[in-house]
C-alpha cells in the first residue's frame, strides 16, 4: 500500500470563514489522506514552518478576505527560504479571475474556487502529487 | 374549544383524503411515478404531498392568532407594512471612513431607508490599522476604524437622529458602541433619538463566524454591559442583534440556524437578569438577524416559528410580562453563500427569491446581496440592483398591502409546528447537557454545523441538491465578464496617517490613566465598562489601545477546531 498523500490545511491571516476549509479537510481525510488543520489566525511565517515539520505534500490555504495578494508572495518566498519550493501550494476560497490569474503564474497550482466538489479536490490533489512523483 | 377543526370534520376529512389517495392518487401513480420517493426541505424535514386542515387540526388557534399579538407568529405589529415597509437597509464598507460616507451618501440618493456598516477584518477582530496582523486588510473587506475622528469621517453629513444605522461588529462592538455615543454627544445629539444597532452577538461568533478577542466569560460580560448601558440611556437603541445569519453561512440547517440562536439569546436574557435589572426593562430592544437561505416555504416557516418561540420563552421562562419583550423583531439577509461565480446574473434571481420570502416571513429590515458578491464585495451598480430588487417588492407586488399573507397555509401552518417542536427539542437538548456555553467549549454547535456544511457539499456533488449553473444547466463556455469592486491601494496609508495623527495629538498620560481605569472596572463584575470606554475613545484612544489593554487582564482565545 502507497504512502497517503500528506495535507496541510491553513487558514491565514484575520479571516474566520472555515466553512469551507472543513469541508475540504473532511473529504481529503475520508478519501485517506493524512490531513493536519492548522486552526485560524496563522501567519504566513506560521504556516510554511509547520508545513515543513510535518513534511507535508500539499499545502492548501483557504482565504475569503481577499488578502490572497498579500498572503501567497510571503508564503513563496519563506519556502524559497527554507529550500522547500517543490511543496505543492493551493489555494481556495473567494477571489476574483484576475488575481486567480495571478495567483497561477506566482505558483499556486490549482484554485478551488467556492462549489468545486469535494471529489474534483480530491482528484485534483492525487493528479498534482504523482506528477511532481517520489520525493 | 381551541382547536381549528371541530372532530366531526376532522373525521370527514380523514376519510376523503383517505380515499383521495385510494382513488386520484393511486391512478396517477400508475400512470407517472413522482420524481422521488421522498421530498424533503433543504432543512431536511421531510414533506408530504399536500397538505390540509387535519394537518393543523390539533393546532391550537391562539398558536397561530393575530399579528402583533402573542404568540406574534403572524408578525410582532398589527398592521406590518400596510404602516411602513420594512428598513432597506444594504450593507457597505470599505477603505476609510470617507469611502464608505461616500457609498452611504450613494445608497441613501437610490432610496435606501437605513444605514448598515460592513468593518474591515482588523477592526472587526480588535487590531489598529498598523498592527502587524492588520497587513493587507486594512478597508479591503469593509471600512477601518481606528479611532473617533475615523467614525466621524464615516457619517459626515448623515443625520443620526433620522436614521438608523447597524454596526455589524461584534468582539469589538462595546468599543465601536463607544465612539458612536462620543460622536453623539460631540455633535450635541439626543442619545435617546439613536436608533441602530451593533451586533454584538458574541456566542455566535465561537459557533460560526469566528471573530473574537478574550475567552467566553468576559466576552459575555461585555454583551451583558452593552445590554445595561442602553437600556439605561438609549431607549430606542438595539444593544445587540443576536444572529443566526453567520450560524447559516457556516453550513447549519435553517433548523439549527434559529434553535442556537434562541440558546445564545436565553445566555443573555440571564445574564442581564442577574445584574438585578427586570426583563421587561431591557427585552423589548433585543433585535434579531436571521438568513433568507433557499427553501421558500421553509423559511416563511422558520421565521413564523422562531417569534412563537422566542414569545413563548421570554413569558414562560423569563416571567416577562411586557407584551414589547415577547415581541421577535429582526433583520434578515439574503443567503450569500447561495450566490454563484457560474451565470453570475442568475444571482439576482435567486435574490429576489430569497427576499420575497423574508418579507412574508415578516423581517423588519432587509439586505438583499450582490450579483457579484461570489467574486467580491459588491459593486455600486450591483447595490443599486439589489435595493432595486426590493423596491420592487415592496412596490410593485402588492404582497405588502395583507399582513401574513400565507398565514393559515396549511403547509407552512404545519411546518411552522414542526419547527417549534424541533426547536424546543434541541433547546431542551442544550439544557439538559450542561448549557449553551459548555457546548460551545465542548465543540457540540461546531461540529453540528461542520456536520450539515459537509452533507451540503455531498449534495450538490451528486446533484441531490441542485444549483443552476453549478451542477445542472451549466454553460462550459462561459467567459465572465464582470467589474468588480476594485481596492485602493492607497487605503492603508491613509488610515494609517490619520490614526498617528490622533496619537500624536492626544493627552498620552490621560490615556494611560484611563486605561488602568479600564482594567479596574473590567476587574469588578459588578461595574459596567461602557462610561470609560466612552471617555476613552472621547480622549483619542485607539480600538487597539483598549483591546490589548484587557487581552493582558482577561487572554485570548484559540479554538480547537472540529470537522
Amino acid at each position: 500500500m502507497s504512502t497517503p498523500i500528506r495535507v496541510m490545511l491553513a487558514k491565514v491571516g484575520l479571516d474566520g470563514h472555515d466553512r469551507g476549509v472543513k469541508v475540504v479537510a473532511r473529504a481529503l481525510r475520508d478519501a485517506g489522506m493524512d490531513v493536519i488543520y492548522t486552526g485560524l489566525h496563522r501567519t504566513p511565517d506560521e504556516v510554511v514552518t509547520a508545513a515543513i515539520q510535518e513534511d507535508v505534500d500539499v499545502l492548501g490555504v483557504s482565504l475569503l478576505s481577499g488578502v490572497q495578494m498579500t498572503v501567497f508572495p510571503k508564503i513563496f518566498d519563506r519556502l524559497k527560504k527554507e529550500g522547500a519550493d517543490d511543496m505543492i501550494v493551493i489555494a481556495g476560497g473567494v477571489m476574483p479571475d484576475e488575481d486567480v490569474a495571478a495567483l497561477k503564474k506566482m505558483g499556486v497550482k490549482e484554485v478551488m474556487l467556492q462549489d468545486t466538489p469535494p471529489q474534483a479536490i480530491i482528484d485534483k490533489l492525487r493528479q498534482l502529487v504523482s506528477e511532481r512523483g517520489p520525493r | 374549544m381551541n382547536k381549528t377543526l371541530d372532530p366531526r370534520s376532522l373525521d370527514q376529512l380523514t376519510g376523503e383524503i383517505a380515499d383521495w389517495e385510494a382513488n386520484e392518487v393511486a391512478s396517477f401513480l400508475k400512470k407517472q411515478a413522482e420524481r422521488r420517493e421522498q421530498f424533503f426541505t433543504i432543512g431536511d424535514i421531510p414533506v408530504k404531498r399536500t397538505y390540509t386542515a387535519a394537518d393543523i387540526a390539533n393546532t391550537p388557534i391562539e398558536d397561530i392568532g393575530l399579528p402583533g399579538r402573542y404568540p406574534f407568529t403572524r408578525g410582532p405589529y398589527p398592521t406590518m407594512y400596510r404602516s411602513r415597509t420594512w428598513t432597506m437597509r444594504q450593507i457597505a464598507g470599505f477603505g476609510t471612513g470617507e469611502d464608505t460616507n461616500k457609498r452611504f451618501q450613494f445608497l441613501i440618493a437610490q432610496g435606501q431607508t437605513g444605514l448598515s456598516t460592513d468593518f474591515d477584518m482588523p477592526t472587526l477582530m480588535g487590531y489598529d490599522s498598523d498592527h502587524p496582523m492588520s497587513e493587507g486588510e486594512v478597508g479591503r473587506e469593509g471600512v477601518a476604524i481606528d479611532t473617533l475622528a475615523d467614525m466621524e469621517a464615516l457619517f459626515d453629513g448623515i443625520d443620526l437622529e433620522n436614521i438608523s444605522v447597524s454596526m455589524t461588529i461584534n468582539p469589538s462592538a462595546w468599543i465601536l458602541l463607544a465612539m458612536y455615543v462620543a460622536l453623539a454627544r460631540k455633535r450635541g445629539l439626543d442619545l435617546n433619538k439613536l436608533s441602530g444597532t451593533v451586533q454584538a452577538d458574541i456566542l455566535k461568533e465561537y459557533m460560526a463566524q469566528k471573530e473574537y478577542c478574550y475567552p467566553i466569560a468576559p466576552s459575555v460580560r461585555i454583551v451583558r454591559d452593552c445590554i445595561t448601558y442602553c437600556a439605561q440611556n438609549m431607549k430606542r437603541y438595539n444593544p445587540i442583534n443576536i444572529s443566526g445569519y453567520h450560524i447559516s453561512e457556516a453550513g447549519s440547517s435553517p433548523l439549527q440556524e434559529v434553535a442556537f440562536t434562541l440558546a445564545n439569546c436565553i445566555v443573555y436574557v440571564e445574564e442581564v437578569m442577574k445584574t438585578g435589572i427586570d426583563v421587561d426593562v431591557f427585552a423589548p430592544r433585543l433585535a434579531f438577524f436571521f438568513v433568507s437561505q433557499g427553501d421558500f416555504f421553509e423559511e416563511i416557516a422558520k421565521f413564523r416559528a422562531v417569534r412563537r418561540c422566542y414569545a413563548k420563552i421570554m413569558k414562560e421562562r423569563f416571567g416577562a410580562k411586557n407584551p414589547e419583550s415577547m415581541r421577535l423583531r429582526f433583520h434578515c439577509q439574503t443567503a450569500a453563500a447561495t450566490l454563484t461565480r457560474p451565470q453570475y446574473q442568475i444571482n439576482i434571481v435567486r435574490t429576489a427569491m430569497q427576499a420575497l420570502s423574508a418579507v412574508l416571513g415578516g423581517c423588519q429590515s432587509l439586505h438583499t446581496n450582490g450579483y457579484d458578491e461570489a467574486f467580491a464585495i459588491p459593486t455600486e451598480d450591483a447595490m443599486r440592483m439589489a435595493l432595486r430588487t426590493q423596491q420592487i417588492i415592496a412596490e410593485e407586488t402588492n404582497v405588502t398591502n395583507v399582513v401574513d399573507p400565507i398565514g393559515g397555509s396549511y403547509y407552512v401552518e404545519s411546518l411552522t409546528d414542526e419547527y417549534e417542536k424541533r426547536i424546543f427539542e434541541i433547546l431542551d437538548y442544550v439544557d439538559a447537557n450542561g448549557g449553551t456555553i459548555k457546548l460551545i467549549e465542548e465543540g457540540w454547535f461546531q461540529k453540528q454545523i461542520a456536520d450539515f456544511a459537509y452533507e451540503t457539499a455531498l449534495r450538490k456533488q451528486n446533484g441531490e441538491k441542485p444549483v443552476i449553473g453549478v451542477n445542472s444547466f451549466v454553460m462550459t463556455d462561459e467567459v465572465h465578464e464582470i467589474e468588480t469592486h476594485p481596492y485602493d491601494p492607497d487605503t492603508a496609508r491613509r488610515q494609517v496617517a490619520r490614526t498617528q495623527r490622533v496619537r500624536a495629538e492626544r493627552d498620552n498620560a490621560k490615556i494611560a490613566a484611563l486605561l488602568e481605569r479600564l482594567v479596574e472596572t473590567a476587574k469588578d463584575e459588578t461595574q459596567n465598562i461602557m462610561p470609560v470606554t466612552i471617555e476613552l475613545v472621547a480622549n483619542g484612544a485607539t480600538m487597539g489601545d483598549i483591546i490589548e489593554k484587557l487581552k493582558g487582564l482577561w487572554g485570548t482565545y484559540r479554538e480547537n477546531p472540529v470537522f
